[in-house]
């Protein structure tokens, strides 16, 4: 048994839910892990790569083909590869999401989507109905493709390890099926939403996008990223990359606050596995109470520069 | 152009699912059934192309047994020229769904095929990439904005990072997020008129497809349930909170 990680990256590093696709793997084929890193010019997310502690080797794709990952060109790769491995693994994130579904259907298997736990090699569980259940499936195809929950499982070690980086062929029959024009990628000074320890998050109570500046400052604070609900994205107050919940990304932070957020099904999908959950609404009857370790209720545009302050005495 | 869409009959998306106490599955009888809400954004999309002159034609396929007829009417009823049912009592996976629809668009030929990005009841996200990967088109997939010209599609796809948009040669699969469109309402005149639009049925069989289930399902859990609801009177009182009983700053 042995496992193959699609390691996600932005050329330069290695994404940090590469590492907990990896842990996944770990459970699967313990030792026996590779990663690969297909792209154009990324041999520092190689090089990244290979100092995850416990894996065997890096495989390293390079050419223009991969550039920006466009599934059409690296599926085949994938799939070129996938010949003495049991498992092929890669992050539940967009282009995870993406990428895997057709390595599958090429390999003719079924993909495991978005496991949550390892039952045992061929066995997992994975939520359905936005996490209002939880499926136990047993994969009968002869290698299994899988997406992982990075929340689920905790992330290997990014350093410690030593492993080899072995240079792949790169396939040179490009299949011109898609073309990268560009990107709109929000920059932020803020740990990443998915993996940072902790998150503020603003519902439609923020009432406009130039008051998520209220929550930016608790943020700074507090090292959190910030997020939004369903609810504050479709009414234009932050850009979609913001948005916590089903649909959006799926956190499970040591703490999350949710500010002026009613708790939609949809958004409690993607906060309720936060170890600690604080909720701030005016609504004292809101939902989010229910779920939250922690309720204040009041006008969040007195509460959060309170808050701020109140952090600040006790650094 | 022709469009193909596929619709799937899901759990009404304002139902809290129970899970049968045997675990064998989520309770469906007695439910309120819909269109999973992201193949209502899929039509949605192709009717707006239809209504820009850019396709002609607008295709519903569902796949299922034969109250997924009561789907495709939906689809008809919000404007979808016709209709075509995969009738079948097997429980079909992404892959076997794939299959089937592969079937369908080379008797079809449409040259856009537009499907939701993942159904809200296996939450699998997979149909459209497999489907393209059998094809061998290519695939925009979590598209929040799409433009036809030149036999092309520029595409703006939902990513984590932000917004990315690609260029896709037609023809191509689509699959659609939130924010492509607001699907509308179908008219009390225009669900009458559904009724006389036509529905090819056809099986798995008749399409000489194997959608044997290559995950066995072996239970269903509820989720642990956790504890809230405990509230606190001050952001003094929230902080110190935070700080000695829950120690998370």
């Amino acid at each position: 048994m042995a496992a193959l990680v699609v390691a996600e990256h932005e050329n330069a590093s290695l994404k940090p839910a590469t590492l907990n696709a990896v842990a996944a793997a770990k459970e699967i084929a313990g030792a026996d892990i590779d990663i690969l890193v297909a792209g154009n010019d990324c041999r520092a997310a190689a090089e990244a790569a290979a100092k995850t502690a416990g894996i065997r080797k890096v495989l390293l794709a390079e050419g223009v083909a991969y550039d920006h990952g466009l599934a059409e060109n690296v599926a085949p790769l994938v799939v070129k590869l996938a010949e003495g491995y049991s498992h092929l693994l890669a992050p539940a994130t967009t282009s995870g999401k993406n990428l895997m579904p057709r390595v599958a259907a090429l390999l003719d298997v079924m993909q495991i989507s978005e496991i949550s736990a390892v039952v045992s090699p061929d066995t997992f569980v994975r939520p359905i109905y936005a996490g209002n259940a939880l499926q136990t499936v047993r994969s009968k195809d002869p290698i299994k493709v899988i997406t992982v929950r990075g929340t689920a499982f905790p992330p290997v070690e990014a350093s410690g390890g030593s492993a080899m980086i072995e240079p792949v062929v790169a396939l040179t029959d490009l299949t011109g099926l898609s073309e990268f024009l560009r990107a709109e990628l929000s920059k932020s000074e803020r740990p990443e939403l998915t993996s940072a320890r902790v998150v503020i998050s603003g519902g439609r109570g923020m009432q406009s996008g130039d008051n998520f500046h209220l929550l930016e400052k608790v943020a700074d604070k507090l090292g959190a990223a910030v997020g939004a609900s369903r609810a504050a994205v479709d009414a234009g107050f932050v850009p979609n990359d913001y948005q916590v919940g089903q649909t959006g990304k799926i956190v499970a932070p040591e703490l999350y606050i949710a500010v002026g957020i009613s708790g939609a099904i949809q958004h409690l999908a993607g906060m309720k596995d936060s170890k600690v959950i604080v909720a701030i609404n005016k609504d004292e009857e809101a939902p989010i109470f229910q779920i939250a370790d922690y309720g204040l209720v009041g006008d969040l545009f007195k509460i959060l520069p309170e808050l701020a302050d109140e952090l600040d005495k006790h650094q | 152009m022709k469009a193909l869409v596929a619709v799937k009959r899901v759990i009404d998306y304002n139902v809290k699912i129970r899970v049968k106490a045997d675990k064998t599955g989520v309770e469906t009888a007695n439910v309120k059934m819909s269109m999973n809400p992201f193949d209502e954004i899929a039509v949605e999309e192709a009717l707006r192309l239809r209504e820009a002159g850019i396709v002609t034609e607008v295709i519903a396929v569902s796949l299922g047994i034969a109250q997924c007829q009561e789907t495709i009417r939906t689809a008809l009823a919000m404007g979808a020229d016709r209709g075509v049912l995969v009738q079948t009592d097997a429980e079909l996976q992404p892959l076997a769904v794939a299959k089937l629809l592969k079937a369908v668009i080379q008797q079809e030929n449409p040259e856009i095929v537009i499907i939701g990005k993942q159904a809200i009841d296996d939450d699998c996200n997979q149909t459209g990439q497999m489907l393209s990967a059998l094809l061998g088109w290519p695939q925009a997939t979590f598209a929040s904005k799409i433009k036809i010209s030149d036999g092309h599609a520029e595409v703006t796809r939902e990513v984590d990072g932000g917004l990315e948009t690609i260029s896709i040669k037609l023809p191509a699969v689509i699959t659609t997020d939130l924010r492509l469109n607001e699907p509308r309402y179908a008219s009390l005149p225009n669900i009458m008129k559904a009724k006389k639009k036509p529905i090819a049925t056809t099986t798995p069989e008749a399409l000489g497809v194997d959608v044997t289930s290559r995950l066995a399902v072996l239970k269903i859990d509820e989720p642990p349930k956790r504890q809230g609801g405990h509230k606190v009177g001050s952001v003094a009182e929230l902080v110190d909170k935070l700080k000695t009983e829950a120690r998370v700053i």
